[in-house]
């Protein structure tokens, strides 16, 4: 096997992680180990190293594709090759693909958890609320129950007139 | 106003009292925050970066709980008082590396700090002394949620807020402590204990973060995924595993008092030989001789010495902060000369360390309830 920063050597330091239901392995020669730390364990993090490996990889894979820009702000691929970091906001739907494999080596999830700035979480109630209200009606349409389903309907009428009036005022 | 009119004496700071602060010296939290529709400082040129601080600061000063701050440019603070307050761990090492462009608004407390353009348009943290995560973590959210209301957050429902850097995705959070951890280190387990840390999907870092090596004993432990997972549920399982490494070191300690006593109250009593008595001293040995103390005064070595005085002797005795106290410019060796005579100096009063008689195994320990 490999070493798999340098890909010359042979491996000879096996290492793995397990981070949540995600198991990582890296296999790295004696060398690559020593200058990236691992026979000092004090000032070495498995993650860190697994963060920048991956990191690399995939920016790597990502400049493959070379011309792609932000439209938004001229930052281009080879740019992020180079410093890690993106160019704006709208870098990440630009980006949106490469991104993606590396993302999923650096986080739990792909998906966002957590914290929604008060007025776009308010916009996401209604819009839940209204696909499960819409969820319910199908059901009880398919069970006959008419009756439930036309207070269901009312119920959608209601919360969409009162979505329209808070966005009108 | 001044920067050093403004900041806490140290002596004040070292006396602030935390939930299990005998090993837990700080807690902290810090969000990253950007603006829609300007790119993120590292691109930007000069007059956008500008215009994204005018649009920050007079925010974040509006602020209930920033009344009062110290608020100015990174190129209106000498490189001194930058120096400051990175040793204080108000601000980052890269931001002290910033000028125009970049800002920092602090309150008097200093338990409220917020980084203008440094790798995101927006970095706040708050900060308690001992373990308080969640306190940390309430506070920060609410800044934030006072904020929200007046600035336009690059926001987006599948990834969460928008940061420079793709490791700070989706949350923008860092949940971190600084760790006194001289038994572990002593009793040769911290290794040990980094590597399952690390397992665990948090990092381990030193006195400085990134890339900086554990002085004095101190590490700081933080989480390193920020997406897919929510605020509480990283404050939580930070709390756990720190409760955790809490018993562990306590457990190291009583281990060491027990096996090798002598071990212990030799590198105590040489602690104190030392920084009682040497006339030159280099900040790092400084550093790792206080810790040593620290664990001497937990440990009842030192009588009627409070943990503060060690506390305060670890801040003052940095390069800035000694410098600060002389208005000449100093070479490290006369730094080296000058921080001896101050330790000399404080320590004059501290009578030599004590062997405690033998306490019931146990006893006095700061263990966390689970």
């Amino acid at each position: 096997m490999l070493c798999s920063i340098c890909k010359e050597k042979e491996a000879t330091v096996h290492l793995t992680q397990i981070a949540g239901d995600k198991m990582q392995k890296v296999d790295l020669c004696e060398d690559c180990a020593k200058t990236k730390g691992v026979n000092d364990p004090t000032g070495f993090s498995l993650a860190d190293l697994l963060l920048g490996l991956g990191a690399s990889q995939e920016i790597e894979q990502a400049g493959g594709g070379a011309g792609l820009k932000c439209p938004a702000c001229g930052f281009s691929q080879a740019d992020f090759k180079k410093a890690g970091r993106l160019g704006c906001p709208e870098c990440y739907q630009t980006f949106a693909e490469p991104l993606e494999g590396l993302l999923k080596t650096m986080h739990k999830g792909t998906r966002h958890v957590g914290k929604v700035p008060e007025s776009l979480r308010q916009s996401r109630d209604v819009s839940d609320r209204l696909e499960n209200l819409q969820k319910r009606i199908t059901k009880a349409i398919e069970e006959e129950d008419f009756e439930k389903a036309a207070i269901l309907r009312d119920e959608i009428k209601q919360i969409t007139a009162r979505a329209a009036s808070t966005a009108a005022s | 106003m001044e920067l050093d009119l403004f900041l806490i004496p140290p002596a004040e700071r070292a006396r602030r009292k935390g939930p299990h602060d005998r090993i837990v010296m700080s807690s902290r939290v810090r969000l990253a925050r950007n603006l829609k529709e300007a790119a993120f400082p590292g691109w930007a040129k000069k007059p956008e970066r500008i215009r994204v601080l005018e649009l920050l600061r007079p925010a974040i000063e509006a602020l209930p709980e920033m009344k009062g701050a110290f608020t100015g440019t990174m190129d209106s603070l000498s490189s001194l008082d930058k120096q400051i307050l990175v040793e204080r761990h108000l601000i980052s090492r890269e931001h002290a590396a910033k000028s125009a462009g970049s800002g920092l608004v602090l309150n008097r407390e200093e338990t409220l700090c917020f980084m203008i353009n440094e790798e995101d348009h927006l970095r706040m943290q708050a900060l308690r002394p001992g373990l308080q995560l969640r306190q940390a973590w309430a506070v920060i959210d609410q800044a934030d949620s006072a904020l929200e209301k007046k600035l336009n957050y690059a926001f987006s429902p599948e990834l969460g807020y928008l940061t420079a850097c793709p490791t700070n995705l989706g949350t923008g959070i860092r949940v971190s402590a600084m760790l006194h951890l001289p038994g572990l280190v002593l009793a040769e387990q911290i290794n040990p204990i980094i590597q399952s840390v690390n397992k665990l999907g948090l990092a381990v870092r030193g006195l400085y973060g990134e890339g900086t090596e554990a002085l004095g004993n101190v590490f700081q432990v933080s989480n390193q995924m920020t997406l897919g997972e929510s605020e509480g549920a990283i404050v939580e399982r930070l709390e756990k595993v720190l409760a955790q490494i809490i018993e562990h070191e306590e457990n190291a300690r009583a281990t060491l008092l027990e096996k090798k006593p002598k071990m212990v109250y030799n590198h105590i009593g040489r602690a104190y030989g030392i920084l009682a008595n040497a006339h030159s001293i280099s900040s790092k040995e400084t550093m790792n001789l206080l810790s040593l103390m620290r664990l001497g005064v937990d440990m009842g070595s030192f009588p009627g010495v409070d943990r503060s005085l060690v506390d305060e002797l670890f801040i003052l005795t940095q390069p800035a902060h000694l410098q600060k106290q002389h208005s000449e410019k100093l070479s490290a060796e006369e730094r080296d000369l000058l921080r001896a005579d101050m330790v000399r100096e404080r320590l004059r009063p501290v009578s030599r360390p004590i062997v405690p008689p033998a306490v019931s195994p146990g006893a006095g320990l700061d263990k966390p309830t689970k």
